[in-house]
């Protein structure tokens, strides 16, 4: 059984994410309506430069304890919403994923927002860190400062993810 | 006492090293150990308003007191996605 939530090395598929939201039980099976999938792919340019390949490291323990806090965050705002979530880490090739998110919901709206939501709240506060490897050179991306108590950021996500 | 001192992305890349034992005074604070780096490894000083702050992996204020074997890291602006 596929876990909800993970980061690591192996390459990511949305098949086995779809599975995991929809492994439910008892009265709940067959409530969904939609399933909305995300992948992050590695893109042949960034800001100009032609890039080659990226390297994804992660600090692991808290970026799964930062998965569970994203996956309490939806479950609160977007209730009965199932969430699975992985990144990869390491070494990735041009067009490689390297972050998968299937969301499930009764109706497509909740699963559209609530996914969108996600990948906002993963690029604020996962440790996570992508390292470029282009033409001439290698640099380390630095987006935002983490904090996860910054309700401004958590707001933001959400204003994005309802737009 | 003594911590470990996990650095990632660069901050790992100006230290040389994802990982280091300091020895620190009774009563030292994330913020402390900081500062002790950054003497020690002075291109970390520009970090200082940048970074996010861990204790035994949970996400930690500069201000929090250390505990003997405690690990604490230091996290540069994220990038995953």
């Amino acid at each position: 059984m596929t876990s909800l939530l993970a980061v690591g090395v192996a390459p990511l598929g949305l098949d086995a994410l779809i599975a995991a939201v929809s492994e439910r039980s008892g009265d709940s099976t067959g409530a969904d309506g939609a399933v909305v999938a995300f992948l992050g792919l590695v893109r042949n340019h960034n800001l100009g430069r032609r890039v080659r390949y990226l390297e994804y490291e992660a600090y692991e323990p808290l970026a799964l304890k930062t998965f569970e806090r994203i996956a309490g965050e939806v479950e609160d705002r977007w209730p009965g919403v199932r969430l699975a979530l992985h990144h990869r880490i390491g070494r990735l090739a041009i067009g490689e994923a390297s972050v998968a998110i299937v969301t499930s919901s009764s109706h497509r709206a909740d699963a559209y927002a609530a996914n969108r939501y996600t990948i906002e709240r993963v690029k604020q506060i996962a440790p996570i860190w992508k390292r470029e490897f282009f033409d001439g050179g290698d640099v380390w991306i630095e987006g935002a400062t983490a904090d996860p108590a910054d309700e401004a950021a958590r707001a933001r996500a959400e204003r994005i993810a309802c737009a | 006492m003594r911590v470990t001192v996990r650095l990632f992305a660069r901050l790992r890349d100006i230290a040389g090293a994802a990982e280091l034992a300091r020895d620190v005074a009774p009563g030292a604070t994330i913020g402390s150990v900081w500062r002790q780096l950054t003497s020690e490894y002075p291109e970390l000083g520009p970090y200082e308003r940048a970074i996010s702050s861990a204790v035994n992996a949970d996400y930690a204020r500069m201000d929090t007191e250390l505990r003997d074997g405690d690990e604490v890291a230091f996290l540069p602006p994220v990038s995953g996605g």
